[in-house]
């Protein structure tokens, strides 16, 4: 494709030049994969570069150390205690002794198993006293699991705090040549409400993200390459084990296995609609969110405050009573229909949850109900902020309501949403709660639903995890797979949005 | 002649426009008069059928022909008081911690500048882009060995509630960064350390989004349906009210409970309801400046 230079560029309308940023995006994608590859080159290089640096540090520090050095190379903390900082020595101490405890304890069986995922799974024994069988309970694969990359996390911690630890050394025995003083547990401890008072307002934060957030994730994109399921749940029945890339050749496979529709067009059909979905969803409620906000604003409208009340309070009540009950307003003995059929209306009630399509189109316009009062709020915020000269300039140049909307306001917003509309696009791709209250996925879709459990033409892909987690197999492997696939798509859409939204790139020059 | 041109033309376009300007105005008043009774319908419903005491399934008209307070009665006699004390006790506790939680994170990512800031922020967003409902399924089972699951399930849900809300920074960490940052280095010229910088500056600046973060914190587990009904399932005594409301909507329950779910429904709303208006103002201020930046 052609290149332009700035200056043409500057000549481009509107719309070519979102056009030639899209296309040379795209233009760019082959050699933005070679620069990917070089990346990652580099990136093991610098590593490589580093370790070898790091290395040599470490060395040099324990030839040109003096004993106490040396020894705290073994005994962690022991040069710390040597020359007086009591406390830093007795907690990098404390950190040692607990690690080899653990590692003697548990962590050298649970790495050990981590290969396998166990060897033994339950037996029965037939039991003469009380004549049964007796289930005994042997490995635990879950757990092996579990622990052993707790293991590994713990191990890493360890490494970074020896490392520490002889860096404590080698800076103070510079400061001790140099004539000064170290720093006394006193003085640690008041560095923690001042100069290292980040350490203490994140440590809290960050250990609930590392165990609630972090191991769970990893665990789960390791659950994609086992065969962890209702039937395999690593104790009670089956030993679960590692199986490979089996679960994605399974599930972007077009042939299917057993007769109906292959899992790869059931995902596709899933991942089209929660495209689509998100895709109305986002655009739907933001047009109308930003026409209603400027509605309220126009001047001369009167009781603003009350339109707004009556909008903001919807946002109070709690979905799960509001979409629940809007759900059954549509069904088909619901409230809607019959006033419909009272009114005379309609003969027959209409099947709002009953046909694909109009299940599809009822959720959407049931979200934009949902959607348009955060939209308001957050768009009026804006509308405010756009200076009102710009408007006053266009008036006297003789330009119409439309023409100012389309020339001041709507590339205004859009420039300072473009971050938000993304967000809100990924996150409508997840919006969980709006799909599973107001349909459960349904009407099923039948050809779909051979493949996993049951599938619905409304499903979303974050529904239909749900639905393979909790459904009869509970199979957790192909829940993970799926999760997996989300967050590609995800990334795919944020890394291709983020290099062709202006703002972003130029957040700087906007403000 | 061309005098009179002159001076009517202005004259007749102003009055073009004023009358224009008006009928605009009427057809907006037409829309948002619309707008008040589509959004409002759904929970005038609600509640005309919360007192409605001659069928308890769903009927084709909104205005009870039997008015009175069974429902409401009823409810007791069920574990409804049970839910709606679990739900209270973890959206009370939630709001607390995850306050605390939410703003240690922001306002140390929006103060501080050290090494690893912008990796971590960088990392956060990219955990941020794995569906949260995949991590359930683990934390289901650990909870479960933990015995916080099912009939106990208020002290795991709490966890699970609050352990990850440092991720949920991004919106005070927006209003931490439109305090000057000269208001710390003055007082840090002064001689006052970081945590004192903090207690005495920024939180007597920050009540507005101490609140929102209070009311939002509160308001999420108050109406939360996918981690309790995962945690708390198959035990009516662990349930909170966002699961046991949605049972009885199930094919062969609703035929007795529908206008008990709605009966239920209306004391979960009011409450929340009541304490969003009084604070709406601090709700929007959040919303609005969180959106702007990201």
């Amino acid at each position: 494709m052609k290149q332009y230079t700035d200056l043409e560029y500057l000549k481009l309308s509107k719309g070519q030049k979102l056009l030639y940023r899209i296309t040379s995006f795209f233009c760019s994608i082959p050699k933005k994969i070679g620069g990917l590859f070089v990346a990652l080159w580099n990136l093991i290089k610098t590593a490589g570069q580093v370790i070898g640096k790091e290395a040599a540090d470490i060395w040099s520090t324990f030839v040109n150390g003096d004993w106490k050095t040396k020894l705290s190379y073994l005994v962690m903390g022991f040069g710390n205690l040597a020359r007086g900082q009591i406390l830093r020595g007795l907690l990098f101490l404390l950190f040692e002794a607990v690690f080899i405890a653990y590692m003697v304890l548990a962590g050298g069986y649970w790495l050990s198993m981590l290969p396998s995922l166990g060897k033994v799974g339950p037996t029965e024994e037939y039991n003469i006293i009380f004549d049964t069988y007796v289930t005994t309970y042997n490995d635990n694969s879950f757990k092996i699991l579990l622990y052993g990359v707790l293991t590994i996390f713990f191990i890493i911690a360890f490494i970074y705090t020896w490392r520490v630890n002889v860096k404590q050394n080698q800076m103070a025995e510079k400061i001790l040549a140099s004539g000064k003083k170290l720093k006394s547990g006193k003085d640690d401890l008041r560095s923690l409400v001042d100069d290292q008072f980040h350490k203490t307002l994140l440590s809290l934060p960050l250990t609930g993200i590392l165990i609630f957030t972090v191991l769970p994730i990893v665990f789960m994109v390791l659950v994609a390459f086992t065969n962890y399921d209702g039937t395999h749940d690593g104790y009670y029945n089956n030993l679960f084990t590692w199986v490979g890339l089996d679960n994605f050749n399974t599930m972007l496979n077009w042939q299917s296995a057993g007769g109906g529709q292959s899992y790869a067009a059931t995902f596709g059909e899933v991942l089209s609609w929660t495209l689509m979905w998100a895709f109305f969803a986002t655009f739907t409620n933001y047009f109308l969110g930003m026409f209603v906000a400027m509605a309220i604003n126009k001047k001369g409208i009167k009781l603003k405050k009350v339109w707004r009340t009556v909008l903001v309070l919807t946002i109070a009540i709690p979905q799960f009573i509001s979409l629940l009950y809007v759900s059954k307003m549509f069904a088909k003995n619901g409230i809607i229909n019959g006033f419909l059929m009272s009114m005379g209306w309609i003969q027959q009630a209409l099947p709002f949850w009953e046909d694909p399509t109009w299940a599809r189109v009822t959720v959407i316009l049931i979200n934009i109900w949902i959607g348009i009062p955060y939209l308001m709020l957050i768009t009026t915020g804006i509308l405010m902020n756009i200076p009102q000269d710009l408007y006053e300039s266009a008036r006297i140049d003789g330009a119409n309501a439309w023409q100012q909307y389309t020339k001041i306001t709507l590339p205004y917003m859009l420039f300072v949403t473009g971050p938000y509309l993304l967000t809100s696009f990924t996150g409508n791709m997840n919006n969980f709660n709006v799909i599973y209250l107001l349909t459960g996925g349904a009407p099923t879709n039948p050809a779909a639903s051979s493949a996993a459990g049951t599938v619905g033409y409304t499903d979303l892909l974050i529904t239909w995890l749900f639905k393979i987690t909790t459904g009869a197999e509970s199979q957790y492997y192909l829940a993970s797979v799926v999760g997996i696939l989300v967050f590609v798509v995800v990334a795919l859409i944020s890394l291709v949005v983020y290099n062709v939204l202006p703002s972003i790139k130029n957040e700087e020059d906007f403000q | 002649m061309s005098n009179m041109q002159n001076t009517s033309a202005p004259v007749r376009r102003h009055m073009g426009l004023r009358a224009s300007r008006a009928l605009g105005n009427t057809a907006i008043y037409a829309l948002l008069i619309a707008i008040s009774i589509i959004w409002l319908v759904p929970f005038v419903c609600i509640v005309l059928q919360s007192f409605r005491v001659e069928s308890t399934w769903q009927v084709g008209y909104v205005v009870p022909q039997q008015w009175g307070l069974d429902n409401y009665i009823n409810l007791f006699q069920t574990d409804f008081p049970r839910w709606y004390l679990n739900t209270f006790i973890s959206a009370l506790v939630t709001a607390v911690l995850q306050t605390v939680i939410v703003l240690c994170m922001s306002y140390t990512l929006s103060r501080f500048r050290f090494k690893l800031r912008k990796p971590l922020m960088r990392f956060m967003l990219i955990l941020g882009m794995f569906p949260g409902m995949l991590t359930m399924i683990i934390l289901y089972r650990v909870l479960k060995d933990l015995g916080m699951t099912q009939e106990n399930s208020v002290p795991g849900l709490i966890l699970v509630y609050i352990a990850s809300s440092g991720m949920g920074y991004y919106v005070s960490k927006g209003f931490f960064d439109t305090i000057p940052k000269s208001l710390d280095e003055a007082a840090r010229v002064d001689g006052a350390t970081r945590f004192q910088v903090l207690k005495k500056i920024i939180l007597p600046l920050s009540k507005p989004i101490v609140i929102y973060t209070i009311l939002t914190a509160f308001m999420g587990p108050w109406g939360d349906f996918v981690f309790a009904r995962y945690i708390a399932f198959g035990t009516s005594k662990g349930m909170n009210v966002a699961v046991g409301l949605y049972n009885w909507l199930n094919k062969d329950q609703i035929s007795k409970f529908y206008t008990m779910f709605c009966a239920g429904g209306v004391l979960v709303a009011v409450p929340v309801t009541i304490l969003f208006m009084c604070l709406q103002k601090y709700y929007v201020e959040g919303v609005t400046g969180g959106a702007v930046k990201g």
